[in-house]
Order: C-alpha cells, then sequence, then structure tokens
C-alpha cells in the first residue's frame, strides 16, 4: 500500500505517467489543464533519457508524440478542448500508423474560444474519432482525482497493448480538484513487445517504415478493416463501467466525469424523498458500456442521460437501450455544471 | 576497370517515381552518398513529407517514418529527443517547409534541434500539379497565380535560408543548386557539411536545394536546369548563410 | 581508360547527362525502353574521360562509370 497524499488532478496525472514510465512529454500551455505541463516540465527536465518540450504549437506536439511513439517509448501530450481540435491531424495519424500513446483532454466550454469552465462538449469528438477517417481511440472518463491516476496507468498500458492511441477525457474541474490519492503497486501486466516494429535505424534487419497512407484503395481498405478488427476487440475486453444501485431503481441515470460525482449526490437526496434511483457510470466512452445498459433496460424502463453538453452520449445511450425504455436528456452546456438539485428535480419530471 | 561511381548503399533498387530529369533524384542520390560516406545507414531514421516525395520512404535504405504536411521538423524532433545517438533528417519540398509547415520548421531550428533538414525549393507545389508556393517567384505563373504572382497581393517569395539564418538556434545553413556538375558537387559537400554538424552533435543543419519541376513549370528537363541558372539563381543566392563557430 | 555503363530500364530520357557531358559523347537512342523512354547512349566510347559529370547529373542514378 502505498501511501495517501494531497494533489491537484492536472498534477496527478502527470505524477501517474511518470510513474507509468512516461519520459517523453511534449505540450503547450491551455487552461485549465496547464498545472500538467509545468508538472512534466518541473519533473522531465531533470531526468535522463527523458525530453519535456514546450512545442510551438498543439499541432506541432502531437507530432512530437508521433516521433517518439515511433521509437518505441512512452510518450504523452495533454490539452483542452480548443488544443485537442488541433492535434486532430496529428491523431489520425497516429491511428492509422498505430502508434502507442496517450493524450489528456480537460475539456472546457466551447464551441470556439469558449470559455475555461469544465463541460463536456468533446465526447463526440473524443468518441467518434475527431479527426478524418474511420478511427477511434480508446476514451477513459475518469471520475475522481484518484482515478485520475489510476486511468492514467492504464492508459499507457492499453496504448501499448493495442497499438492505439489513448484520451483521458477529464474536465476542467478534476484538472483542478485536489483529493488525497494514493500511487498503488501495480500488477505486472504483459504487454506486446514492441521490439519487431519500433523505428531504430536497420542494424542488423531490413529498414522498417511508419507510413500513413497507400495511395492502393485495396490495400487502405485492408488496413481499415484491421483497425475495425482491433476495435471490436477492444470493444469485447475493455469495456468498463461502474453501476450504482440499478437493482429495482425506479430510473437510472447515465453520466460520466464530473456529471456522475453530482449524480451520486443526488441518489442519496432522493432517496431521502422515497425516490430510488440509480447510476450506470460509463469509465470507458469508447468502449461505450451499451450491454450492461442494454441488459439494465429489460427492468428499468426510464433513462435520463446528464451531460455538461447539448446531450452528445444520449445518443450512445439510445442507441444501447435500443427503444426498450424510455431515454431523457437534461444537459448544461457553455462550461456550466449542473446542480444535485436541478438534476433531482428533472428525475421528478421524468417519473 | 573499378567502378568509380555506382549506386549508393543507402538508396534501394526501388526506381524513383519522379517525372524524367527531375532534380529530386539527384538530392535523394547526394543525400545517400552521404550517409554511406559516413557510414550511418544502419543509425539513421529519415522523415519524409507529403509532396511528391512522399515515397522518399521507399528509396531511402534506412528507417523511414512518414509525415503529415509540414510536419516532419516536429516528428523528427519526437524521434531525436527520444534517440539523440540516432543521425535524424528530414526531406522537405517548398510548400510543405515553407508554407503549411512554417511554424513547425521555424521551431525547430530555433531550438537548435540536432538534426539535418534537406529542403527541396523548387518554386511550385509539385505533387498537386503545380499551384504557387511560397517559394514561387514574382510574375511566375501557375494554377493558382495565373496571370503570374504578384507580390502585392500573393506575397514576395521567401527566402528561407535567410529568413532562418537569423536564428540563433540554426548552426549550418546553406543554399546549393543541382543545375550543373559544379553546383552538384558543391551541392553534396554541403549536404556532408550539414550531416557533419549533426554527427558532430553541434545542433540544427539545413540545406535548401534548388530543384527543377520541369512537368510543372512546361519546360524541358534541359530547359528547366537552365531555368533554375536564369531565374531561380539570381533571386535565390547559393552560398552559406550560417556556418558553426569554430570554438578557438 | 574509362567507360560508363547506361541502365536502359532506368532511364527517363532526359537528356540532363548529354548536356552535361563535357565530350558531348552521349545521345539519345531511337529505341523505346519498357517505360516508352527513348534511353541515352554512348558514342565514341574511347573519348570517355571518366569525369563521371553525366553519372552525377543522372537523377535516376542510371549510369556507372569505370575506370
Ligand atoms: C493538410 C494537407 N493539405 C494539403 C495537402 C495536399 N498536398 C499534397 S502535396 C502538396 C504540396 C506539395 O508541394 P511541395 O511541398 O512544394 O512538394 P513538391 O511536390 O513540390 O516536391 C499539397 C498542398 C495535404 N496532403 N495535406
Ligand atoms: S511534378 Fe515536378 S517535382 Fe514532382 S516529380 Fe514531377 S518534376 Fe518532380
Ligand atoms: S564520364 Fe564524363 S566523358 Fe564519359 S560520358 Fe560521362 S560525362 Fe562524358
Ligand atoms: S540523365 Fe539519366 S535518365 Fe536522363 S537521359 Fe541520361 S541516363 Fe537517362
Ligand atoms: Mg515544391
Amino acid at each position: 500500500m502505498g501511501e495517501k497524499i494531497l494533489m491537484k488532478g492536472n498534477e496527478a496525472i502527470g505524477e501517474a505517467a511518470i510513474r507509468a514510465g512516461c519520459r517523453y512529454y511534449f505540450g503547450y500551455p491551455i487552461t485549465p489543464q496547464s498545472e500538467l505541463t509545468a508538472y512534466m516540465a518541473k519533473k522531465l527536465l531533470k531526468m535522463k533519457n527523458a525530453a519535456f518540450i514546450q512545442a510551438e504549437s498543439e499541432i506541432a506536439a502531437i507530432n512530437m508524440v508521433y516521433g517518439a511513439a515511433a521509437t518505441g517509448v512512452r510518450a504523452m501530450t495533454s490539452s483542452s478542448s480548443p488544443g485537442i481540435s488541433l492535434k486532430q491531424e496529428g491523431i489520425s495519424y497516429i491511428a492509422l500508423a498505430e502508434l502507442p500513446c496517450v493524450v489528456v483532454n480537460m475539456m472546457r466550454g466551447g464551441p470556439g474560444l469558449g470559455d475555461i469552465q469544465p463541460s463536456q462538449g468533446d465526447y463526440f469528438q473524443a468518441t467518434k474519432g475527431g479527426g478524418h477517417g474511420d478511427y477511434h481511440l480508446i476514451v477513459l472518463a475518469p471520475s475522481s482525482v484518484q482515478e485520475l491516476v489510476d486511468l492514467t496507468m492504464d492508459a499507457f498500458d492499453l496504448a501499448d497493448k493495442y497499438r492505439n492511441p489513448v484520451m483521458i477525457l477529464g474536465d476542467g474541474l478534476l484538472g483542478q480538484m485536489m483529493e488525497a490519492v494514493e500511487f498503488k503497486e501495480r500488477p505486472k501486466v504483459d504487454l506486446p513487445d514492441k521490439g519487431d516494429w519500433i523505428i531504430t535505424g536497420c542494424k542488423d534487419r531490413e529498414p522498417r517504415h511508419i507510413v500513413p497512407f497507400d495511395l492502393d484503395p485495396s490495400v487502405l481498405e485492408k488496413w481499415n478493416y484491421n483497425l475495425g478488427e482491433k476495435y471490436k476487440k477492444i470493444k469485447e475486453k475493455e469495456v468498463r463501467y461502474e453501476a450504482v444501485n440499478t437493482e429495482n431503481a425506479e430510473l437510472i441515470i447515465v453520466a460520466y466525469g464530473t456529471v456522475a460525482r453530482i449524480v451520486k449526490t443526488v441518489i442519496s437526496n432522493a432517496k431521502e424523498e422515497g425516490i430510488n434511483i440509480g447510476l450506470i457510470r460509463p469509465i470507458t466512452l469508447f468502449p461505450f458500456p451499451e450491454k450492461v445498459i442494454n441488459k439494465t433496460a429489460d427492468n428499468v424502463k426510464k433513462f435520463l442521460v446528464v451531460e455538461m453538453s447539448l446531450g452528445q452520449m444520449v445518443e450512445d445511450v439510445k442507441l444501447s437501450v435500443n427503444g426498450k425504455a424510455e431515454v431523457n436528456f437534461y444537459g448544461r452546456a457553455g462550461g456550466i455544471i449542473p446542480s444535485p438539485e436541478e438534476i433531482l428535480k428533472e428525475v421528478k419530471k421524468c417519473l | 576497370m573499378k567502378k568509380v561511381f555506382g549506386r549508393p548503399v543507402s538508396l534501394t533498387d526501388v526506381p524513383f517515381t519522379y517525372c524524367p530529369g527531375c532534380h529530386h533524384g539527384i538530392a535523394h542520390r547526394l543525400v545517400a552518398e552521404v550517409l554511406d560516406e559516413f557510414g550511418v545507414r544502419e543509425n539513421t531514421i529519415g522523415v519524409c513529407p507529403v509532396g511528391c516525395s512522399v515515397f522518399a520512404y521507399l528509396f531511402f535504405n534506412c528507417d523511414m517514418v512518414c509525415a503529415a504536411h509540414g510536419r516532419a521538423p516536429a516528428i523528427a524532433t519526437g524521434i531525436k529527443r527520444s534517440r539523440p545517438d540516432s543521425i535524424v533528417f528530414t526531406y522537405q519540398g517548398d510548400g510543405d517547409l515553407a508554407s503549411i509547415g512554417t511554424a513547425e520548421i521555424v521551431h525547430a531550428a530555433n531550438r537548435g534541434e540536432n538534426i539535418t533538414v534537406i529542403f527541396i525549393n523548387n518554386a511550385i507545389y509539385g505533387m498537386t500539379g503545380g499551384q504557387m508556393a511560397p517559394t514561387t517567384l514574382a510574375g511566375q505563373i501557375t494554377q493558382t497565380s495565373p496571370y503570374g504572382r504578384d507580390p502585392k497581393t500573393m506575397g514576395y517569395p521567401i527566402r528561407v535560408s535567410e529568413m532562418l539564418s537569423t536564428l540563433k538556434g540554426a548552426t549550418y545553413i546553406s543554399r546549393v543548386a543541382l543545375n550543373k556538375p559544379a553546383n552538384i558537387i558543391k551541392a553534396k559537400k554541403s549536404i556532408k557539411k550539414a550531416f557533419q554538424v549533426q554527427l558532430d552533435r553541434k545542433g540544427f543543419s539545413l540545406v535548401e536545394i534548388l530543384s527543377s519541376c520541369p512537368t510543372n513549370w512546361g519546360l524541358s528537363p534541359v530547359e528547366a536546369s537552365k531555368w533554375v541558372e536564369e531565374n531561380m539563381i539570381p533571386y535565390y543566392p547559393l552560398g552559406e548563410f550560417r556556418v558553426p563557430e569554430e570554438v578557438a | 581508360m574509362a567507360k560508363i555503363v547506361i541502365d536502359e530500364e532506368r532511364c527517363k530520357g532526359c537528356e540532363l547527362c548529354l548536356t552535361a557531358c563535357p565530350k558531348h559523347i552521349i545521345t539519345m537512342s531511337d529505341n523505346f525502353n519498357k517505360k516508352g523512354y527513348h534511353p541515352a547512349k554512348q558514342i565514341n566510347p574511347e573519348e570517355c574521360s571518366g569525369c563521371a559529370f553525366c553519372a552525377i547529373t543522372c537523377p535516376d542514378v542510371a549510369i556507372e562509370v569505370f575506370k
């Protein structure tokens, strides 16, 4: 058991990444995640066989990740919504090149420059691809500082396991929050050897190439199918969620991240008023926990999706429920966090 | 009789996909010869661009990474920082380096990244069929400057070597041409110097190579080489703009 | 004594070697190669100095020089 220390969310991600063996960080300042960039600077600039670069832009930062990841090291970048938009080009290339890396998005209000308050407006961008082409990231949605730590460490393992970019999708609130965290001893995981694909110079072997294109559509289609197979496997094996009070609930709220924290308060407030509601909290947004939602819809006939957006995840919930139950939505946008009271009011409207 | 000139080992056997007479091929060969002469092929990682040389990964007989349009210097930075003992070079066109990738090249140079950049200035976007490049000469007719480049609204052609040599981070910057044997011999020497700078860990090196695009200039290869001499060199003077400060 | 060998199949008939040769002993063949180009060929090989100007100018690395 490690000891518990009080840490700010953004810094906890940095510490977790370093403990997961990440020595290469490339980023560009943006609120509300700048503490993470600063933390990596403070630590990595003093380490050997490590690099921290404040890049000239998010575009450059993600491409530095591309280069570093191609050589087999654990590499990472982080940003918030507008900066993540700039990274999409690079992420799409990384997806086809099948390079493992971790991208952190501490979402803020949008669109445009938006504001710097917490938001969940980048759900579509994160889970449906984000850049051009047919690809997916693995998307992890922490809802506490402890989970920021655990999921950041998992993110590097998942990236290596599937040779796929992994996104930590948090928000400004989680990044700024101080909580006690523990850096747990982690069981050793068996990860595939990178030795047969990384770019290291061709001594004693044939030259290798990292090539995110093929002008022959029949070849490119095959690569797309291969990616599709990989995503299928990820959907089978990596779904994570938390279910709270789902037995005998009159209504299930589906929420992730910061909103899910608030919903836990709503559940106990509702109980005091004699209303029995439950929560399904997706921890992986891709792969989405569709099976458990579908199964729950056999017994519970009312769902309420709450998001800090105009309604994005609600589409995945509807697909998962597949008409078996009523799916309602409540959202706040532009960086406004819904209060437990207003969520409970929505619950009552649905019942 | 002994072979005194042949194909360098650092080139594969794959025939180039370039148009007849295109100088990209000469530039490839010179880089490959330099890698051979330094004996670093097996420790080299190249980064190729988007442009006519997008297939350069098939031609260089070493590990290669393909970049998004303009991003090669950032990718090379990531590679070099994680493998400081590898020899890392980028190969980029003028649209790639001087337009969409301006930020990446300026900042890689400014950080003094210990990489070598081979910059092919052919005053045009070759791959996409002959549009105006940032290096297109004033008055030059292209698909997107059909009445000639008008500097008043389209800007003046950018002298990349001069611009980058104002940066303290850049160690070696030169401009060469491939339009005749004497210039090719000088170009080779310059490319060799650039890689020497990297081998000595002295920082950022770039060789701008004035290069022909007979196809999109609408000239025969022989005329195109002449056009480099008569039109490009007067505006883009050859020479070294930055050389390593000798440590006394 | 010097000689050059032109790989006719690599040649794209660009004529750059022809203008590079100080002895003017390269010309274009009337034949077509598989790619449909008229490859370069040497005439009066005994005049070749082995200077390799042709070879260093060839964009397709189609010329070897022996001395
Ligand atoms: C983001 C993006 N924008 C545009 C293109 C289209 N494109 C491909 S190559 C090219 C220009 C290449 O010109 P240059 O860099 O001068 O290389 P050259 O072909 O002349 O050697 C462009 C605009 C692209 N591939 N990606
Ligand atoms: S289009 Fe121009 S630059 Fe491209 S291969 Fe042809 S001649 Fe060379
Ligand atoms: S080696 Fe020199 S003399 Fe001989 S053919 Fe080539 S250019 Fe001419
Ligand atoms: S320079 Fe090379 S490709 Fe061009 S004609 Fe001569 S041999 Fe052929
Ligand atoms: Mg060009």
